[in-house]
């Protein structure tokens, strides 16, 4: 008897009303999509079990596979732009927003969050206005400084579309980093900061040596949201270049190919079943980072409890 | 520390959070500011400020007259309250089931929920769109919150039991040797240990929430359940050569989310800095 272990039912009450909403809204329609991608049309309206056809089709077929290795590339560029510049540019902030007695520091947070809380409709638009070479907001200022020549239609040459497109996306979500690692470097406890002080560990030194590593796991969540955020992005290119993904698909990242594929676009007809199986190569694609991230990474960073 | 702070580094300090202030509020003051004004001053100063004589507020007539601004509005808040209140109750549940108790098949769950970090919902659209006909549930808020909810629990969960792993445990058995149940230490306890990392949460859930135009437009698009996104892109797509209209939508589109902000910005602040005080 006293053997046998009490069922712990507080356990299940914790978790059951998230595991019943995600798995009927989440998993099993993806699991209905992974399904998908392994079918295709029967040509009489129904559909027939075709294995792994639809993904030699997506990697083997010329025309598929270039289109499906150039979204592929942009996409991974897109993330490099994001880790260069908007991971780095928010734990900065987040630094110098934590420093003690900031005047202001509330208003400057509140500012500096507000391109993340704007919709892609009003960011797409607001920015083809600015580099627009027509209404022209920035060859205007350009040429205030006199540069004016260094200006050009950003968004519309292939060369410079997409990092534009990425230094956008940058500007709207560097809110997202900056308030979780200030969030964290807040929780750090006085009596450390106290301690180094004690030691002669001040300013840039102290961030380096005791708050940046304290921070590490933060850092670490903000890497990998941003993976699977990247990877999944589409509003922003789809709103600002539209699902062609213009100039010449240089801006084509895996989500507007998976739109254009699944629902179809002025004179392509949709396609369900490659739109799966697309969905099923980037579920593939962001499984593999995200196992890399919780095996690789996750478990080597130590955590401190307060 | 702060005595010992030099006036330069201050200085510094507050040039690179102005400049980046600076930076995150132009776009924004560029759509205000030209939605009062003519048209004509659109395109002939766009960076000057509404004057006596380039006043012009017919874009928002225009708006007024079209759309029902103040009912997609009414829709976004309760779907987003809605969600928001969901994501946050059950996810806080399930994190702290996760990072507090050792039982079979923990790990299992834990990747099981964080699958849905890793995949967009978007991908099981049509299936979904099945499901609610299926139920009756098309056009109504409830798909939308319910929608949602599964979309906001797997970084909840996620960020919440980073978090709930740094709670000290001596205070949770000190907790229980005091004869409190599960559910006492976990509410009464836990919960308000963890309010900095709730604050963070509610706005990551909100924004996308807010912001989407994919599943009202194909889950809701009726005119009593549309939200505001997707009344702005609607009113975009009919308006696209009326500048004064489609800024003035733009601008309305963007101040309720601001105000939105701005109230939570504060529960935000205070949530993080009460966290902090040892």
């Amino acid at each position: 008897m006293a053997a046998r272990r009490q069922v712990r039912w507080h356990i299940a009450v914790f978790l059951a009303p998230a595991v019943a909403i995600y798995t009927a809204l989440m998993i099993i329609p993806l699991f209905g999509t992974l399904v998908q991608s392994l079918m295709n049309s029967d040509g009489q309206g129904g559909h027939m079990f075709v294995g792994l056809r639809n993904f030699s089709t997506l990697f083997g077929d010329a025309l598929w596979s270039k289109q499906f290795w150039n979204a592929l590339g942009n996409n991974a560029w897109f993330f490099v732009v994001h880790m260069l510049v908007q991971n780095p540019i928010g734990v900065a902030l987040a630094a110098i927003l934590s420093t003690p007695k900031l005047r202001m520091a509330a208003f400057y947070r509140t500012a500096i969050f507000i391109p993340t809380i704007l919709s892609f409709v009003i960011v797409g638009f607001v920015w083809k206005l600015i580099l627009s070479p027509i209404w022209g907001i920035a060859p205007g200022m350009l040429d205030m400084v006199g540069l004016k020549s260094l200006f050009t239609p950003w968004l519309g040459k292939e060369a410079y579309a997409l990092t534009t497109l990425a230094l956008i996306s940058v500007w709207q979500f560097v809110g997202i980093p900056m308030m979780l690692i200030y969030a964290a470097l807040l929780s750090i406890p006085d009596e450390v900061i106290e301690a180094a002080e004690m030691d002669g560990i001040t300013g840039m030194s102290q961030f380096w040596k005791i708050k940046l590593p304290l921070i590490l796991p933060s850092i670490g969540i903000i890497s990998i949201l941003t993976f699977v955020g990247n990877f999944n992005a589409f509003d922003l290119i789809y709103v600002a270049q539209g699902a062609l993904a213009g100039p010449d698909f240089s801006t084509d990242i895996l989500g507007t190919f998976l739109y254009r594929t699944f629902f179809g676009f002025q004179l392509q007809l949709g396609d369900p079943y490659m739109g799966s199986a697309i969905a099923g190569a980037m579920f593939g694609i962001i499984l593999v980072g995200v196992c890399i991230y919780l095996f690789g990474i996750q478990t080597r960073l130590r955590r401190y409890q307060f | 520390m702060s005595a010992r702070m030099s006036k330069g580094r201050t200085i510094a300090a507050h040039a690179v959070l102005l400049t980046y202030t600076l930076i995150a509020l132009f776009p924004v003051f560029v759509i205000v500011i030209n939605s009062f004004k003519s048209r004509k001053a659109i395109f002939a100063d766009p960076l000057a400020l509404p004057m006596p004589g380039t006043f012009d507020a017919v874009g928002y007539a225009t708006v007024m007259k079209q759309g029902d601004f103040f009912l997609y509005f009414q829709n976004s808040l309760i779907v987003t309250c809605a969600s928001l209140f969901c994501v946050l109750l059950f996810g806080a549940m399930a994190a702290f089931a996760l990072s507090e108790y050792r039982f079979r098949g923990n790990t299992l769950m834990g990747l099981y929920l964080a699958l849905g970090i890793m995949i967009p919902i978007r991908l099981g659209t049509v299936a979904i769109l099945e499901m609610m006909v299926a139920s009756g549930l098309v056009n109504t808020l409830t798909a939308l919150i319910l929608v949602y909810s599964a979309q906001g629990l797997p970084l909840a969960i996620f960020i919440l039991s980073e978090f709930m792993k740094t709670v000290s445990d001596d205070l949770k058995n000190a907790g229980r040797i005091d004869g409190l149940s599960e559910y006492r230490i976990f509410f009464s306890l836990v919960l308000p240990l963890v309010r900095p990392a709730m604050a963070t949460v509610a706005v990551f859930t909100m924004i996308p929430i807010w912001n989407d135009l994919w599943f009202p437009l194909i889950l809701a698009p009726a005119e009593s359940t549309k939200t505001v996104t997707l009344g702005a892109q609607v009113f975009i797509g009919q308006f696209v050569t009326n500048w004064n209209a489609v800024l003035a939508a733009l601008s309305l589109a963007i101040v309720p989310v601001l105000v939105l902000y701005l109230i939570f910005s504060r529960q935000l602040i205070r949530g993080i800095t009460a966290g902090a005080v040892k």
